[in-house]
Formats: C-alpha cells, structure tokens, sequence
C-alpha cells in the first residue's frame, strides 16, 4: 500500500516541524517539505504530490503564484492545495480561493482543523 | 514637574482628545448612516469621519496604545477605501462601522479606567469584519487600476495585496512597469532566476515573479517577472540580455495614471478632464502631498479659532476646586460662630463689624459656590447624542422603525452624574426598544404608526433634574409582573398588590417579564442594577404604564453632588446630615398620633398617610434614654415617593462637602457619604433615595 506524500512549503521551519508534528499524530504519510516556492517547484516534478499546504508570503515568489503555476499546468492542476495564511488577510485568502486553492488554514492553526482537513482531502 | 506627571499629563490630555474624537465619530457615524438610507451621501462627511480615524491612530500610534492604533488603522483603511469610492456605504459597511466605533469606545474607556484586559481578540474580530467589506470589491476594483497595463488575468490573480500596493505605488510614482519573460531548465531554474533577480533589484524593483508553464513542462520552467524601474526599455534590454529574456514595457506612469482614473471613475458621466481632475486627487491623497495637507491645515485653523472660547480642564482640578470652595464655607461658619460669641461676650462693637464682614464673604463664598458648580454643569444633549446612535442602531438591528424626540437638551447637569446616568439610560432604552415598541407589523396591526416614537426629555424642577424616557410601545403587562411575582414568592396574593406596586417587582434582583432573553436587553443586566445606579448618585426612577400604550421611565436626579446643603438631625445620641433637597418638611409630633396599618407605623398628614421610619431601628441602635413623648419627624420625599423619619432633634442647616466612603460601605443602606461639619466631627450623611426604597421593600 503506497502511502499519500504531503508537499509543505513554507519558509519558516518551526510552522513547517508543527504541520508535520500535526500531520504525522493522525496517519502515516509520507511528508515533503519545501522552505521556498523555488524549492517546491523543483520538487513537484520529482515526487508524486497528493497534496500541498502552502504559505502566502514567502521570500521567492508567493503563494498564489505557485498556485497559479499549479492551477495552469495540466500535470498538477488536480493536486488539493490547502492555503496557509496569517489572521487579516483576508484579501489574500480571497485571491488564493480565486485561484483554485481548495482550503485554507488561518496562523496560528488548530490543529485539528488541519487534520480534519487532511482527511477530508486524502481520505 | 517630574517625568512621571508629565507622562500621566500627557495621558490624560491623549484621552480627552481620543474621547471626543470617538464621540465625535459616533454623531457622525449616525448621521451618515442616516444619509446611507436616503442615499445622499455627504463627501465631506465621510471625509471628515476619515480624518477622525486617521488622527485617532496617529494619536494612538504616538502614545504607544497599540491596540487602539490597530483599531483605528483597519477603520481608517475601510473609510478610505468609502472616502474614494471604492466600496459602497451598505448596510453591512455601516454596522462594521458601528461596531469597529463600540469597540474603539470601549479601548479608549479602558484606558482611564486602567483596565487591564486585553481586547485583541474583540479587535482580530473586528479587523476581520472590516477586512471582509473590503475584500469582495477589491478584487474587482483592484484590477481596474492596472488595466492599461495589459497584464493577465493570470498575473493580477496571484498578487498579493503588499505586490498590488507596491505596484500602484510605483505607477503613482510614475516608473515604468514591465513584464520579463524568462524561459529556463527545470534543473537549474532557481540559479538563473536569483541571478536575473539580483540584477533587476540593482536597478529597480521586483514585484512579483510568476511561474508559468513553458513549452515543454517536463523540462522547463518560465517565469513572468513584474518589473519597476527608470530606466527606459532599450537600457533594460541591454543590461539583461540573454537567450531567453524578453522585455515588455507594460505603462508609463502618464497612461497609468490616465486610465486609472478611467477605470474608478464615478459611474456618472463626466468630461475627460473632470475625471483627470478626481483621478489626480485619488492618486495624490495617499501620498502627504501638500494639495492635501493644505486643506487640512485650513481645517485645523477654523477647528483652532472656533476652539480658543473654550478650556478643557480635568474634571479632578474641579473636585479640589469644589473641596477647598467647601473649607471656606466651613472656615466662614466658624468665623461667623466666633462673632455670635464675642457678642455673647460683651465684646459688641467688634462682633457686630465681624458679623458684617462675615456675611460679605457668606455672599461671596455662595457666588464662588455656584461659579465653580457652573462649571461642572454640562447640557444633557451631550447625552442625547449618545442615546441617539445608540437607539439608531439598535432599531436597525431589530429592523424597528423608531423615530426619536428630544427634548430639554439644554437643561444643565453635574457632569459626573450625566457620565453616571448614561448606562442606566441606555439600558432603559435598550429595554423600550426591545421589549416595548412592538414590530412595524404588529404595530400596524394594532393601527398604530408603523414608526414607533421614544422621547427624551429633560427639564429643571427645584433642586432636582428631571430625565423621562418614555416610548409609545406595548407597556409592562401588570398581570403577568403579578403573575411572575406570585411564581417567585415575593408575595403570597396578588389581589392586594397594587398596580404601583406591582411594577416596583421590576427593580428587583433576579426579575424579569421576558423568559426570552434577547442579545440586546439580555446582557445579565437587569433593572435592579439600573435602580442601584441611579441611587448611588441619589436618583430615584419612577415607571408609569400603561398596557398597550407606552411606558415612561421617570428618572430624578440632584443637579450635583459636590456641595450641598443639608439638615442636621439628631437620633439617640447620634449626628446625621440629610440633604435639604429632599426635605420638605419638619413636623413635631406626639407619640399618640402615630397610627399602625398593616403592622406598618403611619401618621396622618393632611389628606394622605405619611409612612414612617425609625431611624434608630432602622440602623438597629440601643437606645440609651427613653424616647421623649414629643419628637421631630422629617418628611422627606424623591419623585412621588414620601417618608417620614423620626428623629429627636433638628440642628439646623448647613452646607458640606461630602465625601465618598468608598466601596467598603456601599452595601451599607442609608447612607450615602459622610462629611466634615467644620469643629473637628464628621458625620454621615443619609441617603434619603435608598432609605425610602429600603422602606419600602423592607415594609417598615
């Protein structure tokens, strides 16, 4: 049985070691962390992606960019992508859901609203 | 003045102005969403509510009130975005308005009652709430201002809103915008695009840098950098030339800021250069330019000259004021004794020049008196201004129709006791709109006017200020108060309750007709709190009823606390003070006239049985002597309510400073204050309101 790979991309490593503390307390899947949108977008190619958390403000390019990238490319435009966005941004939230994000996660995260998510997106 | 007072100086002085900005920004909140409903909105009223919120948060920001800085930022952001037509004024807009203005309310009280719980949460909420009108026309609007860039739909979605402000700000700024197209490995991307980027950033700024999908996905990756410089496209061109960069100049900063006018101009049709005109304001008001701040400087002289009449002074400078007003009266009544006494003594000629010049200062001292208490006094209008947005907002949450009638605006009050009435008010008025007037359908069902009416009232009556809220609305239902007072146990037949009576239940802890409790009236705060307020600044309320009808809250206040006047009085041995304003009568009495009805000792006077209460029983004194067969009884009375106290002497009057004894004697009944009578005693003074209610509940 193959288990379901995560792509986490945020480049604060302490939100990053809290989404995997949080995702691994409910199943095993198998985890992939990015600190930049750069970064994922190398990784994409390389793994097969059931589903990506990522942050809006990121050093690189943004995360509505890398969503826009991904909602435009017939290879991940199905991946679930769950946005990661600090409290008031709303506007930010808003455009993300434009764009095809399928959720949204407000910092600092319940952490059972993420996993609920999760199962909810994977199964 | 050491650093600590200055500080605490300068607080104050941050507070009075916060303050009146925030009650500045209610009436006009309340004004405009008047306007909001008639559709005719007033720019320089909106704009003037912007300038509040705008200087609210500078203030704040400077004082290092962080919370009522965020606050007043994310308003100042909403009613910038109304100011500039970017959103409509809705119903929705308008009661984030009211609430964001609440809360505001709440931070700046808090801070001068040195609260310290945090309200971040409230403002998180609030934020959010003022983010959310916001966000749906952004998107639509957002876009405009960059139309005549050309970008796509795909680029403009992605920005953030920190990239859509730079970009609007490099366009205001007049730099050129332009798109580069790169194409690189998907292997080695990352390389190649920090080296382009760190080029472009040496001479300009990166905005965003979007990747899009190249020719052959599985082994390349493009990107579309937003680009803003000043250089000009051939120098661009050259200083990042490579195999796979292509450079577009999307917008100038003449045709950005021509077509960004286009795009939010006014939906009315107006000339080319009328739009140019509002465009050019549009894009200049968010900078400190001085087309702007030289309006604001005209304003600040005209708010300037109109202010030079007036003199803000913290109301505690008065108290002292008022305290040392009350040691010269004290040192006058000693001097005066003195010249009773020489004279007494033989000493005449002497005494009677004293005497003289005594009453000169008697006569001055009272001009000084009621100089200081004058100052004091504030019209209750302030009040109304404050009960008025309230019950605005309030009908529109409750979507009843309530047309307001003030009256007696100008009637004058201590200004503490006005500060102390307005959450007793607001309840009472938040209960009428509630619970009294009915919904415009019921009411015409009833064939009243759909638009119930709460009127307002103030006036004058002797030493006593007369507030009525009164409402056209369904009126208590006395059976049901009965009802419910039976279920309670406070009495065991209602048959011999009166309907006076009956409605007296309503003060009591723990009563309530409403099983319902609404978000509005129920807020745990019931109208024994309302009557316990009141008579902490010996007031009485009055309710008259009528079912069907309306309700009217009578409320009687003193015009100040701070000096008054009062009756010394004398009970087994003790000294007492009673305020002359509720004594309107003395009687001499004998022991025989004193009638008993209902377990209850009552003397007849005139056509009306007078209630009486022993003072000595009511404070639960030994009496020492036997009671004399003749006594005083002072007849004292608040609103409609008389009583009649037995006391073994009267002293005469005087006036006094009286002095709170502080929360360790508030549950103590009776008494109100205690005072300095000026030979080195102090005695308490009664507090006539809560004697005649504990006389009345108590059926002494």
């Amino acid at each position: 049985m193959s288990s379901k790979t995560i792509l986490i991309v945020d480049d604060s490593r302490a939100m990053r070691a809290m989404l995997v503390s949080t995702i691994e307390s409910i199943n095993s899947y198998n985890i992939v962390e990015a600190s930049t949108g750069f970064e994922a977008l190398r990784l994409l190619p390389r793994e097969k992606v059931d589903l990506i958390l990522t942050d809006i403000n990121m050093p690189d390019i943004n995360g509505l960019e890398l969503l826009s990238y991904l909602r435009n490319n017939p290879n991940y435009q199905e991946i679930p992508v769950i946005i990661i966005s600090s409290e008031g941004s709303q506007k930010d939230i808003d455009k993300g859901k434009q764009l095809g994000a399928n959720d949204y996660i407000i910092k600092p995260f319940d952490p059972a609203r993420v996993q609920e998510l999760i199962q909810l997106y994977l199964g | 003045m050491t650093e600590l007072t200055s500080a605490h100086k300068a607080i104050k002085d941050f507070l009075a102005e916060a303050e009146e900005i925030a009650d500045q920004l209610g009436s006009e909140m309340a004004d405009l969403a008047d306007m909001a409903e008639s559709g005719d909105l007033d720019p320089d009223l909106l704009n003037s509510i912007f300038r509040g919120a705008h200087s609210l948060k500078g203030l704040a920001g400077m004082f290092g009130f962080g919370e009522i800085s965020e606050l007043s930022h994310n308003l100042e952001n909403l009613l910038d975005w109304l100011r500039l037509g970017k959103i409509n004024l809705n119903h929705a807009v308008m009661a984030v308005l009211f609430e964001s203005h609440e809360l505001m309310t709440v931070l700046v009280r808090a801070i001068s009652e040195m609260g310290g719980a945090s309200h971040a949460a409230e403002i998180s909420a609030c934020v959010v709430k003022i983010n959310a009108c916001l966000a749906p026309p952004e998107q639509h609007h957002n876009a405009s201002p960059f139309v005549h860039l050309g970008l796509s739909e795909q680029t403009l979605g992605a920005l953030t809103e920190y990239e859509e402000h730079r970009l609007l700000e490099n366009i205001t700024k007049g730099k050129n915008i332009y798109s580069i197209h790169t194409s690189f490995d998907l292997s080695t991307f990352d390389v190649d695009i920090s080296q382009i980027s760190d080029t472009l950033k040496t001479f300009g700024e990166v905005i965003s840098t979007l990747p899009s999908m190249a020719g052959i996905i599985e082994t390349n990756i493009d990107f579309d950098i937003l680009f803003s410089s000043n250089k000009e496209i051939d120098e661009l061109s050259v200083l990042i030339a490579g195999d796979s960069v292509s450079v577009a100049l999307l917008g100038t900063a003449a045709t950005a800021s021509a077509s960004s006018l286009i795009s939010v101009a006014s939906p009315s049709p107006v000339s080319s250069q009328e739009t140019a005109v509002k465009i050019a304001e549009s894009v200049i008001v968010p900078s400190n330019s001085p087309a702007q701040s030289m309006p604001a400087a005209v304003d600040d002289a005209q708010s300037a000259k109109s202010m030079s009449r007036t003199v803000r002074v913290d109301i505690g400078k008065l108290d002292d004021l008022m305290n040392i007003v009350g040691e010269l009266v004290l040192a006058h009544s000693a001097i005066a004794a003195l010249a009773i006494q020489m004279r007494n003594e033989g000493f005449s000629r002497t005494a009677i020049d004293l005497g003289k010049s005594a009453k000169g200062l008697e006569r001055k001292l009272a001009d000084l008196q009621k100089g200081v208490m004058e100052i004091r006094m504030i019209p209750v209008g302030q009040l109304y201004e404050k009960m008025s947005r309230i019950i605005r907002k309030i009908s529109r949450e409750q979507g009843k129709k309530v047309e307001l009638k003030f009256y007696g605006a100008d009637t004058e009050l201590d200004k503490l006791i006005v500060e102390d009435i307005s959450d007793p008010m607001m309840h009472i008025i938040r209960n009428a709109i509630d619970h009294g007037i009915e919904s415009p359908e019921q009411r015409a069902s009833l064939g009243k006017d759909e638009k119930g009416v709460i009127k307002i009232s103030s006036f004058s009556k002797g030493n006593h200020v007369v507030i009525e809220v009164e409402d056209d609305g369904s009126g208590i239902d006395i059976e049901r108060v009965k009802a419910k007072a039976l279920q309670k146990g406070l009495v065991q037949d209602v048959s011999s309750v009166s309907d006076k009576e009956a409605i007296e239940f309503i003060f009591l802890p723990g009563f309530s007709t409403t099983e319902k409790v609404s978000e509005v009236s129920g807020r745990g705060v019931g109208m024994d709190v309302v009557k316990n307020n009141i008579t902490a600044i010996s007031g009485m309320v009055d309710i008259e009823t009528s079912k069907g009808h309306g309700s009217r809250f009578i409320i009687t206040l003193p015009i100040t606390l701070a000096i008054i006047k009062v009756l010394i009085i004398s009970c087994a041995g003790r000294t007492y003070a009673l305020p002359i304003t509720s004594v309107l009568e003395t009687l001499l009495l004998a022991e025989k006239s004193i009638n008993t009805v209902e377990r209850k000792e009552v003397i007849q006077l005139r056509e009306t049985t007078l209630p009486l209460l022993r003072l000595d029983r009511f404070f639960g004194f030994e009496r020492q002597a036997p009671r004399s067969e003749e006594f005083y009884v002072v007849v004292v009375g608040v609103a409609e309510k008389r009583l009649g106290i037995i006391v073994d002497d009267l002293q005469g009057q005087q006036d006094i400073v009286i002095k709170s004894l502080g929360e360790a004697f508030k549950r103590f009944k009776g008494i109100s204050g205690a005072a300095d009578l000026g030979d080195q005693r102090t005695i308490l003074v009664l507090d006539v309101a809560g004697m005649i209610s504990e006389a009345i509940r108590s059926g002494n």
